[in-house]
């Protein structure tokens, strides 16, 4: 059975049978990725831009990879756009771009909406790699992938996002997604970096990070961005991280066996201590490498599409 | 010239006027109301109107015409002519010009490009020099060149001492405030907040942005004796502080925007930019508080916020696209729509948010139906059934949410200052 869309702009109303499929794929990839040789010729033939108006390395490096494991042609393109900035608009970039004639279109913007925008005026499939506050679906997956792998199970787990939800992303797909598969989601950080009413979404809002601890399976833990501070959203990385942060004495003061995960870059010291990042209960090193083996999924499974499947 | 209007429904709420007449208009000027008789008809231009309203030429009291200074999005001209295709005889146009309007200059400036035209066009000047909160504008003189109120819309006054300032210097010249209200220190959104900010990963707006403005406005007018006009209300809270300081006797007024009345933040969720305005699109409950609003008084008038963006403009990222909407084409339709087709006003009570409540807050004399009196109206027909086409707007620019809806009522045409607009054409009668 194919997926139900040719895009994947978010997990926001994506039915668990295609998560599924994605994390089924998935796991037949990340064998390959085990493999001498890693590559499999899949997508030969299918061009893939990179489309980045935000710097993230590490997630157009795993998604490049993924494309080259599978044989396609790739093309990275870094352009920045702004309101106030004279030059190309992004509709032209755009415009651009889909004229050389290609297959998919993996975007990251500071902006939310922006995939959207893009499949109304481009015939490429659309994977969003992360735009503005609102999704970054393979980032979601790859979280799902890892933990089910560790637990063999979403269903009923419990999981906690720890940080600044406001402002992330991740938090949001990780949500939609976990929600889906039957996982049981709560949010956890200060009240400042939590939107307003996203308890309507179905989630437990946690203050005290100790409970947090003791009432989940996982933590999925945040990066902090630095400026937030600034933005005077908490009062120093001091008190951050004395309140909110995870270190071993937390882990073993609530007693407690836990999956820990992290999207990276990690700052030591801040969201989580270089024990924890470095010790037993965290997988963050699985999740990089099971980032590849979903994006290759997502990208295998759009790119292959026929036509008149999905919408 | 002379033409006759046959078989119109008159209408005017502020004469008590409200009978089955033709009128006789002779160079522009009323010259017979009741049965034209056929002798007088001779060589007379007849528009058979088979009932339809004549009302007092519309107006609208929050316009941005964009001259001086983006002339690529509208001009006086080309806005006064998306006026009069939608039913308007006279606006009020916003100082968030380049330069903004605050010198007696600028205010001649734009008078003399509107001279010639049907729409009568009354400038509103800055409160505060450039519109950057730091000094009064020249408000004196800027009074005896003719503007009707003061603004520095696009933000609020910057801070209650500025307010408190021009409360007292515009009052001299009996003149308002007209606020744009929005609290500085927690702008910076794209959209409402709530759980729809959330669902769409948008910088949200708070409504307490706006309540709090409002609430600081209505009391310094309040301790000032100054007279206040709320520009654009959008939220419940808001609706029900103007509603409790009209009780007390403030000297408070306020606007709605037709998309504040018909649209919900739900109109968000495909990021098209012709969505994104400030203040946002709001909730059900908000636009529930607005309507009865409506209905009770405690909103005196319909003004479209008439806010022309470029189309390279508006087709950017949604962070990045600029605010607002035209809506001088779409207003009357919208609220005939909108609130006479669901019973919320009736034809008098939306005569007077059109055309009678924003010249009273402006000090500007209503137009009469009476013989010897100019001929300044509007014919309306709220029954047809018509589609949005941006395509066909007389505006220079074509952002609009509401392209290809079905509306239900418009105007027919427009009389005022000898001109008339009918068909679709200009032409002198
Ligand atoms: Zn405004």
């Amino acid at each position: 059975m194919p997926l139900s869309s040719r895009h994947l702009l978010g997990l926001q109303g994506v039915p668990r049978e295609d998560i599924q499929l994605i994390l089924d794929t998935a796991v037949t990839f990340r064998e390959v990725l085990e493999r001498p040789i890693k590559k499999v010729p899949t997508l030969q033939g299918k061009t893939v831009v990179n489309l980045f108006f935000e710097n993230s390395t590490r997630t157009r490096i795993s998604f490049e990879l993924a494309q080259k494991r599978l044989s396609a042609d790739t093309v990275n393109f870094s352009a920045s756009t702004s309101s106030t900035k004279k030059g190309e608009t992004f509709k032209d970039t755009v415009k651009n771009i889909e004229a050389m004639k290609v297959d998919m279109i993996v975007v990251r913007h500071a902006s939310a909406g922006v995939p959207q925008f893009l499949t109304r005026i481009s015939d490429a499939h659309v994977i969003n790699a992360g735009d503005g506050a609102h999704e970054h679906p393979t980032q979601a997956l790859l979280d799902m992938y890892s933990i089910r792998e560790k637990f063999g199970r979403l269903e009923g787990l419990k999981v906690c996002i720890v940080g600044d939800i406001s402002h992330s992303r991740v938090a949001l797909s990780n949500i939609f997604g976990l929600r889906a598969m039957g996982a049981e989601v709560s949010l956890c950080g200060p009240a400042t970096m939590i939107p307003r009413e996203i308890e309507k979404l179905g989630v437990k809002v946690i203050y005290n990070i100790d409970q947090a601890i003791r009432e989940n399976d996982v933590l999925n833990v945040l990066r902090i961005q630095l400026e937030r501070q600034a933005g005077g959203l908490f009062p120093s990385l001091r008190e951050y991280h004395n309140y909110f942060g995870i270190t071993s004495e937390r882990l073993e003061k609530n007693g407690k066996d836990i999956v820990i995960l992290h999207p990276g870059p990690i700052n030591r010291g801040v969201e989580i201590s270089s024990e924890v990042a470095d010790g037993p209960y965290q997988i963050i090193l699985d999740q990089v490498t099971n980032g590849v083996a979903v994006r290759m999924a997502v990208l295998y499974l759009l790119g292959t599409l026929n036509k008149a499947d999905g919408r | 010239m002379k033409i006759i209007l046959k078989n119109v429904r008159l209408l005017n709420p502020e004469q008590k006027l409200n009978q089955n007449s033709d009128l006789l208009i002779v160079d522009g000027v009323i010259t017979r109301i009741g049965t034209v008789a056929a002798g007088e008809a001779k060589d007379a231009r007849v528009f058979e109107l088979n009932n339809k309203y004549v009302v007092p030429g519309l107006f609208d009291m929050h316009v941005h015409l964009r001259e001086p200074g983006r002339e690529d999005e509208e001009t006086v001209v080309t806005g006064c002519n998306s006026a009069s295709a939608g039913g308007f005889t006279g606006l009020a146009c916003m100082p968030n010009t380049s330069p903004a309007i605050d010198s007696a200059e600028i205010v001649s400036f734009i008078k003399e490009k509107a001279r010639n035209h049907l729409v009568d066009v009354y400038p509103v000047g800055a409160v505060t020099m450039g519109r950057k909160g730091e000094a009064l504008s020249p408000m004196a003189e800027l009074s005896e060149a003719g503007v009707v109120a003061f603004s520095d819309d696009g933000c609020a006054v910057k801070n209650a001492k500025m307010l408190r300032l021009a409360f007292e210097y515009a009052s001299m010249y009996r003149l308002p405030i007209i606020e744009h209200c929005e609290d500085e220190s927690l702008e910076g959104g794209a959209m409402n907040e709530g759980v729809t900010s959330t669902f769409l990963g948008l910088p949200p707006m708070p409504s307490i942005a706006e309540d709090l403005v409002v609430m600081r406005d209505i009391m310094m007018a309040e301790y000032t004796g100054g007279k206040i006009h709320i520009a654009h209300i959008s939220t419940k809270n808001s609706v029900e502080i103007l509603r409790q300081a009209k009780k007390r006797g403030v000297n408070v007024t306020s606007e709605v925007t037709p998309h504040h009345f018909s649209l919900t933040e739900e109109a968000l969720k495909t990021y098209d930019t012709n969505t994104k305005m400030n203040p946002p699109l709001r909730t059900r409950q908000d636009v529930e508080a607005i309507l009865e609003g409506l209905k009770d008084g405690t909103i005196d008038a319909i003004a479209s916020d008439h806010a022309p963006h470029s189309i390279e403009e508006k087709e950017m990222e949604f962070i990045y696209a600029p605010n607002g909407i035209v809506g001088l084409e779409t207003e009357l339709g919208l609220a005939l729509s909108e609130l006479l087709s669901k019973k919320i006003l009736n034809m008098e009570e939306l005569v007077e948010k059109m055309a009678i409540n924003p010249r009273k807050i402006l000090n500007i004399p209503v137009p009469k139906f009476a013989e010897g009196e100019i001929a300044n109206l509007t014919i309306i027909d709220p029954e047809v059934v018509w589609t949005v086409d941006v395509k066909a707007f007389k505006s220079r620019s074509k952002n609009s949410p509401f392209d290809k809806r079905l509306l239900t009522g418009k105007a027919l045409g427009v009389i005022n200052r000898g001109k008339m607009f009918f068909d679709d054409k200009f032409f002198a009668i």
